[in-house]
């Protein structure tokens, strides 16, 4: 099941028992003095394993603070952030990187690819990064550029691709260590309509194929009809 | 070295840019170095190869002791019987105008060692008879007999046209950039004077310093009060050659700054460099990569282009010095090679590690593009 629950309080207890992401009274508070905003004010969601969360509204609303706070890149001011059972406001800097590499994904609004690397490359750096390089990645990464429909792109940079195929790659690098958590920053906001639709769908297909928990951010309003829930955010706060 | 090695190859240009760069500066270094040890040869090789520990001046001589002492033969003869002491001898040495004999003979400068024929001083010859042979015999050095000097040649040299015999040859010997000859002492004590005719007896009893072979741990102070010198170990009269000291901080100065340059240089392209890739790195810590890893990864890029960069840089300043063996003072020692590549490999290292700190102030944050 996914979510939104009232400001300031925890999900429903049948919600957060089957959760993998489970956001409860989260408050971000940037800046100081009279120029601190308020960029998320009590936000509490959970996301079960193989639900797909659209989140929309305008710039400024927080969508953004939303998932860097659910990834650990950003502590919030207040409330507890928990990704496969673990608090990520309890751990330190160091604690919290390692627990990003094996149970949350991201997938980012120009897919941020490295420039020097291949496609295949560019699945394969997460494995490097944790340290888990073998021939079982390799075989992962190549069944996944086959999801995606880049098998035959696979040696190609991300200057020689299209948008629409760098996203392809993008989401792919982030299911290669099967993250229980997956998170989408604008995922479409690059691409024209046909390659954004595309792009969505396959998003959603591999949410179900994978059981992630995913959480999608984003401005457009045409591509929400692929998510199994939208929720709207507004001046920091889920509705 | 996953991101790395990958880098290296797809911004082959850059890299081949700043390896260019440290490239050049490791030519420069090997040929600083080689200029360095050519010229400390040039000015000292026959000090160095002296068969000494120490050596005795005038307490009085200061600066360049060889042209400022005199000792006398009650001062060498005292010092002979000093415990401790288990050889001393007079050394002379003097610089001396000379010409080949005959109509248009080239002319030279020398550098004379004055030494007792049969004394520990006496050089073996390489070629031809030793100095005990003749009283007006000398052994010339490599470098006089490159002027065209052979054994049988006869030379006139000094203010008083001393005759000369060249008697033998011996290997590579100079002192402040001129080559030596090994003359018997009494032979030196006229070029020394340049009186004509027989000496007075005070000059036949002088020499410029008393060469001493002491035993480990001997004592030098209590002698040399009583004995009005001033004894000098081996290694400290390569100050007294002429123009020795600056040539030496000069070159070091130079090279000084050449690492510092190259240092800086590193440091900086890697921080353009490092800065360029604020948003990689930014993602690779937003996917999981502790700063441990990528500082890693970095370093080992700087290694990499550091290490092919001097190793090329290198084989091509010793390719460049053994061309220029022949036109000016050059002495490739491996060491001294090996040295300044590892210094420059160590300093460039240095440089790019202050450079790539940045990374640690990277924030994943910004992957997300929070700071668009």
């Amino acid at each position: 099941m996914t979510h939104p629950t009232p400001a300031g309080t925890p999900a429903p207890d049948s919600t957060a028992a089957a959760a993998v992401l489970r956001l409860t009274d989260v408050t971000l508070r940037l800046g100081t003095g009279q120029q601190q905003v308020t960029a998320l004010d009590g936000v509490g969601l959970s996301v079960a394993p193989g639900r797909f969360l659209a989140v929309t509204g305008p710039s400024g609303s927080g969508k953004s603070s939303l998932l860097a706070v659910a990834g650990g890149l950003q502590t919030p001011t207040r409330g507890s952030v928990h990704v496969a059972g673990v608090d990520l406001t309890t751990l330190k800097e160091h604690q919290r990187t390692a627990h990003r590499r094996h149970h949350i994904g991201y997938v980012f609004q120009h897919a941020n690819l490295l420039a020097s690397l291949t496609a295949r490359e560019q699945l394969l750096l997460p494995a490097h990064v944790a340290g888990r390089l073998d021939a079982a990645a390799r075989r992962r990464a190549d069944e996944l550029l086959d999801a995606v429909g880049m098998t035959a792109r696979a040696d190609r940079r991300p200057h020689q691709l299209s948008g629409g195929e760098r996203q392809r790659v993008g989401l792919a690098r982030a299911l290669l260590l099967a993250p229980e958590v997956l998170l989408v920053d604008e995922p479409t906001s690059a691409l024209d309509r046909a390659r954004a639709r595309e792009i969505v769908e396959l998003l959603a297909q591999q949410t179900r194929a994978h059981r992630t928990a995913t959480v999608m951010v984003t401005h457009d309003t045409e591509i929400l009809d692929a998510a199994d829930h939208v929720l709207v955010m507004r001046d920091g706060r889920l509705t | 070295m996953f991101l790395a090695v990958r880098d290296l190859r797809f911004a082959r240009g850059r890299f081949a840019l700043i390896g260019a760069v440290v490239a050049m500066i490791a030519v420069l270094g090997v040929i600083l170095s080689g200029l360095a040890s050519g010229l400390a040869d040039s000015g000292i090789s026959s000090l160095r190869a002296l068969p000494v520990t120490h050596l005795a001046f005038d307490k009085s001589a200061s600066g360049e002791l060889f042209s400022r002492s005199t000792v006398t033969r009650d001062t060498w003869r005292a010092w002979a019987a000093q415990p401790g002491v288990r050889e001393a001898e007079p050394l002379g040495q003097q610089l001396v105008h000379a010409q080949l004999s005959g109509p248009g003979g080239k002319q030279l400068d020398l550098a004379v060692f004055g030494v007792r024929p049969t004394g520990f001083l006496a050089p073996a010859p390489a070629t031809g008879r030793p100095l005990s042979a003749d009283p007006n015999g000398i052994l010339v050095s490599e470098e006089i007999a490159k002027d065209g000097v052979k054994v049988g040649d006869r030379l006139i040299a000094g203010q008083a046209d001393t005759p000369l015999t060249v008697i033998g040859t011996i290997g590579h010997a100079s002192f402040g950039h001129v080559g030596v000859v090994y003359a018997p002492l009494a032979l030196w004590q006229k070029l020394h004077y340049g009186l004509p005719g027989a000496l007075p007896p005070a000059a036949t009893g002088q020499a410029t310093a008393v060469a001493l072979r002491l035993a480990p741990g001997a004592g030098t102070a209590a002698i040399d009060h009583r004995l009005g010198t001033r004894t000098v170990g081996k290694a400290g009269t390569y100050a007294a050659s002429p123009g020795y000291t600056a040539e030496s901080s000069t070159m070091t100065l130079i090279r000084g700054f050449l690492y510092a340059i190259s240092a800086l240089v590193v440091g900086s392209f890697f921080t353009v460099w490092t800065i360029q890739r604020r948003q990689e790195i930014a993602l690779l810590k937003a996917i999981g990569a502790s700063t441990g890893y990528i500082l890693r990864d970095a370093l080992t890029q700087v290694a990499v282009v550091l290490l092919a960069a001097t190793a090329a840089g290198t084989a091509a300043g010793l390719a460049l010095g053994g061309a220029m063996n022949a036109s000016a003072p050059f002495a490739l020692k491996t060491g001294q090679v090996t040295a300044a590549a590892l210094l420059l490999t160590a300093l460039g290292l240095a440089g790019a590690a202050v450079a790539v700190r940045r990374i640690t102030g990277v924030q994943a944050l910004t992957a997300l593009g929070a700071d668009r």
